[in-house]
């Protein structure tokens, strides 16, 4: 039992640039011998996706995938499935909500924001887990990113909060009905970390410092950090780990008052 | 050494894709350098990094101009 994942190939949802923990996890997954197909939503991302992907030792693929789109779902798995027939798991790190949205009061979300929240950061991982199906047949592990603005009052994080609630509850559905299948379905919980989607949140200095003073390590984590726990994931070392979220937060999670 | 405002010419140059003689004092971010809502953000953040310090948000959404972004680092820095 090793974390050699080579002559497995993996599909990494959401890289954005250097920062981004889905690019912390494709080195992790790299390291391992692993293949990536990497998916990007927009061409604005496409040229960052594919300098980075190009600085892997290993086979790497880039497609488009608009996630808030059936069709073009249908339309990416088709041309995964020219790259590779099997798909041992996927990381699914995707969100999105209105920057406005993520400042203030939570109840002043409107009705459009919320649903185009939970359409991109919750419901992508449902449709995207059943377009994969197909393809994931020797056993395969997906791997999601949420928050503990899921579980928690975290100042700014609102419809997202909501969005990740929505996400957590759907890892367990999902771990149940693929179960059967040997497929795992798992949650990362990364403390912030300062990329791309976290800067668009109302404050996100002051919770870096929060996180500093307070974390039981006293310290915030990395991409790598992340990279790692997916590894283990993604690897038989978790084969009996499903519907689980495992916090990635120097255990800032477990603190109450201080 | 590079002065601030070549280093802030080669950051910006590098992430918006312009040339650098392009990044002059009175060119605005999104209307001559075309800069989208995502790329501002990028562009702070490899700020901060390059010059060790932090934009807070109040700030960020007051940097139109390159030479915003040059006054801030010599207020700051």
């Amino acid at each position: 039992m090793n974390l050699d994942l080579s002559s497995r190939t993996y599909i990494v949802m959401g890289v954005a640039n250097k920062r981004s923990i889905a690019w912390g996890i494709a080195k992790a997954l790299d390291e391992a011998g692993a293949s990536l197909i990497f998916t990007y939503a927009g061409e604005r991302l496409e040229k960052n996706v594919r300098e980075l992907a190009s600085s892997l030792q290993g086979e790497h693929h880039v497609l488009s995938c608009d996630v808030t789109s059936d069709e073009e779902i249908e339309q990416t798995f088709e041309e995964v499935k020219k790259i590779s027939p099997v798909i041992h798991g996927i990381a699914h790190c995707v969100a999105f909500a209105n920057r406005e949205e993520l400042e203030g009061d939570y109840m002043n979300t409107t009705r459009e924001g919320f649903l185009l929240a939970h359409n991109i950061s919750s419901y992508s991982l449902t449709a995207v887990a059943k377009a994969c199906r197909p393809l994931m047949t020797e056993g395969a592990s997906i791997v999601t990113l949420t928050y503990l603005g899921g579980e928690r009052i975290v100042k700014n994080y609102n419809v997202m909060g909501v969005a990740k609630a929505s996400l957590d509850a759907s890892v367990k559905y999902l771990a149940n009905d693929l179960g059967a299948e040997n497929i795992r379905v798992n949650a990362i919980s990364a403390g912030p970390i300062r990329t791309l989607s976290a800067k668009g949140i109302g404050g996100f200095n002051d919770v870096l410092k929060q996180m500093e003073e307070q974390a039981p390590l006293k310290r915030t984590v990395t991409q790598e950090e992340v990279g790692k726990t997916a590894l283990f994931l993604f690897s038989d070392l978790a084969s009996g780990v499903t519907g689980e979220m495992i916090h990635v937060d120097g255990g800032y999670h477990a603190v109450g008052l201080k | 050494m590079a002065t601030n405002q070549e280093r802030i010419a080669k950051i910006v140059s590098e992430r918006l894709g312009v040339d650098e003689s392009e990044v002059k004092r009175e060119a605005t971010f999104k209307d001559d350098l075309g800069a989208d809502s995502l790329d501002v953000v990028e562009l702070v953040m490899e700020l901060e990094d390059e010059f060790d310090l932090e934009i807070s948000d109040e700030d960020a959404e007051k940097i139109a101009t390159v030479g915003d972004v040059v006054d801030y680092i010599e207020n700051h820095q």
